[in-house]
């Protein structure tokens, strides 16, 4: 099985750079999450039941909808404010994977099976008439970057299989109290205009292949 | 169609999408009157193959307007998946339709304008069955499938359809243009597409914002039309009307505005901004069903008619839009005016008197033909009388054209009372004849006119003793003043001339003084 990859890519101002990418882990996240799974007795289990609300953005003329999980909220801002602000190229992973369990002393494996990345460029403007049509703009384009994003959800391409209560761990992130997304992780990758990114990865190629 | 489907699964493919079609099982809240009418839409029925679930978002203003923003549809085709799961994967894949469809909602160019809702507008929707019907949302309408789900029993699909084309929108309707002279007519507008639903207002903010005006929830969208667009505060002269209205000759009047009726009485004519005049050499006169509401007139559309004349106060006379456009019967009629040239000298009641006198005199000074117009006398609110066409050569008398050749149905009109204070009028009635005559002295305009009791706008009654309406009664009508009269001035005139050569001499002896005056001022 291979893995799914999509690739975004949005250019924004220094100061939208959070929304916009809050905007699409949430967007993302939202089709990725289900409610606590409730497990009964006889293999049986209930789903709970999933919130959503609105958020608007302040500094984007748009407005996306996520799930009522502040908790699902404070760390994928924690992951988002990790990206800069400054001039240039950035761009944030974020993987769906499932855990295969492994005989010791190997650790558990990590399969991805969906990535979204969005690269995200950052522009500097100059003048607050610049800034208000940005603000449309990136609106506009985050509105079409959503619709990309369900076309793909409704593909019903690879999904993991809803799994035992034993196996719940492995496809599912429970650590949360009202959500239960898939096991994911975000990563980030912020290089300057140069696009010294090629440098910075053959370097960790480098590094990971000489530590094993 | 054959299946494999056990009843089980044909029991629970039922039941998901029925709670697909009205909720799901995401934690959305149940707006009553939204589940009312899905359920009443659906009747016990779900959506099936050729009969689609359609959902129409649109917009309507305050003044009636009304536009298709979107369609949700909810489709279902004949291609099965036989190997799908119901209870698992059936299941699931509604519920992700079911988010997609709550994040595609924020996107479309709907949303922010059912954000923004209030005053000026509102947002509607209507749930119906069959066809989807995508005329209404202009042209280059994009549509974004918003997913598929297979199912033993058809393919499953959501689709939304949405306008692009808002220019009718930004450029008209969120503009805040004041209407031309207060007048605000209410009108319903007819669907293109009849259907069984009414449109319902949509009005379901989550509480804690501020949700602005609430309507009351109400079946009939009328209802909520009428509540939801007042009309202006009461002082004004405001009509609500409703279509119906245009079949019947007599408006709803929410003020106590009378006419009066005669030409001669021009000056007298008190008309605010509001009342309308429309010179009948306009040719008006086609039985135009559209014609807007006329403000206190016995409005009787097929006759050519013509309104009280604006008094000093008139500033431009109105006359309603034609019906040029008179196809669109059920839009707004804002009263504007264009006065045809032949017209001009009657059209313009100038409240200086000069202008008065000037403009006259042009009409005397114009040929005849010109003054010989039809003019249909208008018969004034709430009086019960045919109106009659008069068709008068030049008489001399000034504002001929509005004189009534026939006098004797104005005596009998309950509505024509004599005037309070017509002695203000002779002055300039006589002043006007370069023989003297008074043929268009007080007792026609006496006859003539019909002092009525009227509210100016914005004016409020009892709280001074002089108010507006007072002030405006006793100073309408100041003398004419006397140099201004052509009697007086021909004879100054001639004396002048007579005189002239005397003063000549005497302007010559004190030549040398003139001079030295002069050289001071250099």
């Amino acid at each position: 099985m291979n893995c799914r990859s999509e690739v975004l890519e949005v250019s924004v101002e220094g100061r939208q750079v959070e929304e916009a990418m809050l905007a699409v882990l949430h967007t993302v996240l939202l089709h990725r999450s289900t409610g606590k799974f409730h497990y009964k007795k006889e293999g049986t289990y209930s789903i709970g039941t999933v919130g959503t609300q609105d958020v608007d953005c302040d500094f984007i003329d748009f407005t996306y909808v996520r799930v009522s999980s502040d908790e699902l909220d404070r760390a994928l801002r924690k992951d988002a404010l990790r990206n800069s602000g400054g001039d240039g190229l950035g761009q944030m992973s974020l993987e769906f994977y499932q855990k295969k369990k492994s005989r010791w002393p190997f650790s558990d494996e990590c399969i991805p099976w969906e990535v979204w990345t969005v690269k995200v460029h950052v522009v500097a403007l100059a003048t607050e008439q610049e800034r208000q049509i940005c603000r449309e703009k990136v609106g506009e384009k985050l509105c079409e970057k959503v619709i990309n994003i369900v076309e793909v959800m409704n593909r019903h391409e690879y999904l993991p299989k809803m799994p035992m209560q034993s196996e719940v761990d492995n496809v599912f992130d429970t650590g949360l109290r009202d959500v239960q997304p898939y096991l994911y992780k975000i990563s980030f990758q912020i290089t300057d205009a140069l696009g010294t990114s090629v440098t910075t990865t053959m370097r960790r190629l480098i590094k990971d292949t000489l530590a094993l | 169609m054959e299946t494999d489907i056990n009843s089980q699964d044909r029991k629970d493919l039922d039941k998901f999408i029925k709670f697909f079609a009205l909720k799901f099982n995401l934690a959305i809240k149940d707006i009553p009157e939204v589940t009312h009418e899905a359920k009443k839409a659906l009747a016990g029925q779900l959506p099936a193959i050729g009969r689609s679930m359609c959902v129409e978002i649109s917009l309507k203003t305050s003044e009636g307007d009304s536009m298709e923003l979107e369609i949700w549809c909810l489709e279902m085709n004949e291609k099965c998946d036989k190997e799908i799961k119901i209870s698992y994967t059936v299941y699931n894949r509604l519920s992700l339709l079911l988010k997609s469809l709550l994040a595609i909602t924020r996107v479309t160019p709907a949303y922010r304008l059912s954000r923004k809702q209030g005053h000026e507008y509102v947002i509607l929707y209507r749930i119906y069955f069959g066809e989807v019907q995508l005329n209404g949302l202009g042209e280059g309408f994009q549509t974004v499938r918003v997913g598929t789900v297979g199912t033993p029993m058809g393919t499953i699909t959501l689709s939304c359809a949405y306008r692009i084309n808002l220019a009718f929108m930004s450029t008209r309707q969120f503009e805040r243009t004041p209407p031309i002279m207060g007048i605000i007519i209410d009108h319903f507008v007819d669907r293109p597409y009849p259907s069984s639903s009414p449109m319902h207002p949509c009005n379901y903010r989550t509480t804690g914002e501020d949700t602005g005006v609430t309507y009351p929830s109400v079946e009939d969208s009328q209802e909520v039309c009428t509540t939801s667009f007042s009309t202006s505060p009461p002082s004004q002269c405001v009509f609500t009307v409703t279509k119906a209205h245009f079949q019947t000759p007599t408006p709803v009047v929410t003020d106590t505005l009378r006419v009066p009726m005669a030409g001669l009485a021009f000056s007298h004519q008190l008309s605010s901004s509001r009342l309308s005049y429309q010179p009948a050499a306009l040719g008006v006169g086609s039985a135009d069903l559209a014609y807007p509401v006329v403000f206190a007139a016995g409005l009787n559309t097929t006759h050519p008619h013509q309104l009280m004349v604006p008094g000093k106060e008139g500033g431009v006379p109105l006359a309603p839009n034609q019906p040029a456009h008179g196809a669109q019967a059920d839009q707004e009629r804002l009263a504007t005016y264009t006065p045809s040239d032949g017209a001009h000298c009657a059209a313009t009641p100038s409240s200086e008197d000069t202008e008065t006198v000037s403009n006259s005199s042009e009409g005397r000074a114009s040929p005849h033909d010109v003054l010989e117009t039809i003019f249909a006398r208008k018969v004034g609110a709430f009086v019960n009388k045919p109106i009659n066409q008069v068709t008068l050569t030049s008489l001399d008398i000034p504002f001929a054209m509005f004189a009534p050749k026939n006098l004797e149905l104005e005596d009998a009109d309950p509505m024509v009372n004599p005037p309070d204070s017509p002695d203000t009028e002779s002055p300039l009635q006589g002043s006007l004849h370069s023989d003297g005559s008074s043929g268009g002295s007080s007792g026609n305009t006496h006859d003539d006119f019909v002092m009525i009791d009227f509210k100016p706008a914005f004016s409020k009654d009892d709280i001074l003793p002089m108010d507006l309406g007072t002030f405006y009664r006793e100073f309408q009508n100041p003398p004419q003043l006397s140099s201004l009269s052509i009697d007086i001035g021909a004879q100054s005139m001639a004396e002048d001339l007579d005189s002239l050569p005397e003063k000549l001499a005497v302007h010559e002896k004190n030549v040398r003084e003139f001079d030295a005056f002069v050289e001071t001022l250099q």
